[in-house]
C-alpha cells in the first residue's frame, strides 16, 4: 500500500493522516502539493486531509476541490485508484466533484469538536473491512460545516446504493435525534462513491489510533487500507 | 466594464445562517421581517466591451467556481 497526503494551503490535519497511515503501512505516505500536478507513480491512496483549505473561503473546500492536483486525483479515481477525504478533505471530494451533495453550515450554527460515536454501515473492503457491519465506534468530530445535504433523488440513490459508510448515533448504536450533531440528513456522517473507491467522512479516524490518545477505534480504518493489494 | 454576480440558496435548502440573522433582526425588535435568506454578491470587473462575450465568461465563472449549483442559484448583471 503507497499512499500520498495532499497538502493545501490552510490544510492540518496532513501529520495526523501521515501518522496512521505511517502505523498501519510501515510506510511513511507521500506529502504532496496541491499545486503539484500529478501524482507519484504507484500510488494507490491519496488522503485528503483536515483543516481549513484556503481559510475556507467561498466555500468549505471550493477551492481546494479546483486546485491543479485535484485533476490528477480525479484520474486516479476514475482508474479506480482510493480517495480517502477527512472532514475538510470530505468537503473537497463533494465541491471538485467526486462525491455527490454537499456540507453546509451545521444546523445548529455550533463548531462542534467533541468525541462522537458513529455505526459502520458498511464494513468491506477497502476501507473497513477491519470493522464489523452495524459496529459502533466511538472518534473524534471537529467542524463547523458537516451538515450533509443534497437532493432527494441523490439521497435516494445513496441510500439504495448502500453508499452511506458511517452514520451519526449514539454510545447504544441509535441513530439520528440528539445524537445528530450537525443536522446531516439521514444522519449521514460518511459516504462512498459509485464506485466504492472514494470515500469521505467528517470524523477523524486518524486521531483515534493510540490507547494513551482517547481510544483506538479508528485503527480499524488504517488496518483495512494497509491490507489493500492493487487489482 | 463592471459586473454584479449574485448567489443565493436554492428554495427549500435549509438556510440556518439566515435563519439566526432572522432570531437577530426579531431581538433587535426590527419589525415586519418575515423571513431573510443570506447570499452572496461578488462585483467583478470585466475586460473587453462587449456584454455578451462578458456574460458567457461569468456564466462560466458561476458553473465553475463562484456558485455551488447543488444547493446554489446565481443571478449575472453587467452594468
Amino acid at each position: 500500500m503507497r499512499a500520498a497526503v495532499i497538502l493545501f494551503p490552510g490544510s492540518n490535519r496532513e501529520g495526523d493522516a501521515a501518522r496512521a497511515l505511517r502505523q498501519a503501512t510501515g510506510r511513511a505516505p507521500d506529502i504532496l502539493w496541491h499545486a503539484d500536478h500529478e501524482l507519484p507513480a504507484g500510488v494507490d491512496l491519496v488522503v485528503l486531509p483536515g483543516g481549513f483549505s484556503y481559510g475556507d473561503y467561498l466555500r468549505c473546500g471550493a477551492i481546494a476541490g479546483r486546485a491543479p492536483i485535484m485533476d490528477a486525483v480525479r484520474r486516479h479515481a476514475a482508474r479506480g485508484g482510493l480517495v480517502l477525504g477527512i472532514c475538510n478533505g470530505f468537503q473537497i471530494l463533494c465541491e471538485s466533484g467526486l462525491l455527490p451533495g454537499v456540507l453546509m453550515r451545521n444546523a445548529n450554527l455550533h463548531f462542534v469538536c467533541r468525541m462522537q460515536h458513529l455505526r459502520v454501515e458498511r464494513a468491506a473492503p477497502p476501507f473497513t473491512g477491519r470493522y464489523k457491519s452495524g459496529q459502533i465506534v466511538k472518534v473524534a468530530i471537529a467542524h463547523g460545516e458537516g451538515n450533509y445535504e443534497a437532493d432527494d433523488a441523490t439521497i435516494e440513490t445513496i441510500e439504495k446504493e448502500g453508499r452511506v459508510a458511517f452514520r451519526y448515533c449514539d454510545e447504544r448504536g441509535q441513530v439520528g435525534g440528539g445524537a445528530n450533531p450537525n443536522g446531516s440528513r439521514n444522519d449521514i456522517a460518511g459516504i462512498y462513491s459509485e464506485r466504492f473507491n472514494v470515500l469521505g467522512l467528517m470524523p477523524h479516524p486518524e486521531n483515534l489510533i493510540d490507547p494513551l490518545v482517547g481510544g483506538t477505534d479508528g485503527k480499524g480504518m488504517f488496518e483495512s487500507l494497509a491490507a489493500f493489494k492493487a487489482a | 466594464m463592471k459586473a454584479r454576480v449574485v448567489v443565493t440558496l436554492k428554495n427549500g435548502v435549509l438556510d440556518p445562517q439566515g435563519k439566526a440573522i432572522e432570531g437577530a433582526l426579531k431581538s433587535l425588535g426590527v419589525a415586519g421581517v418575515a423571513s431573510v435568506r443570506q447570499g452572496k454578491v461578488f462585483d467583478l470587473e470585466m475586460e473587453g466591451g462587449d456584454p455578451k462575450v462578458a456574460t458567457e465568461r461569468l456564466q462560466a465563472a458561476c458553473e465553475k467556481l463562484l456558485a455551488n449549483t447543488v444547493i446554489e442559484n446565481f443571478k449575472i448583471d453587467i452594468a
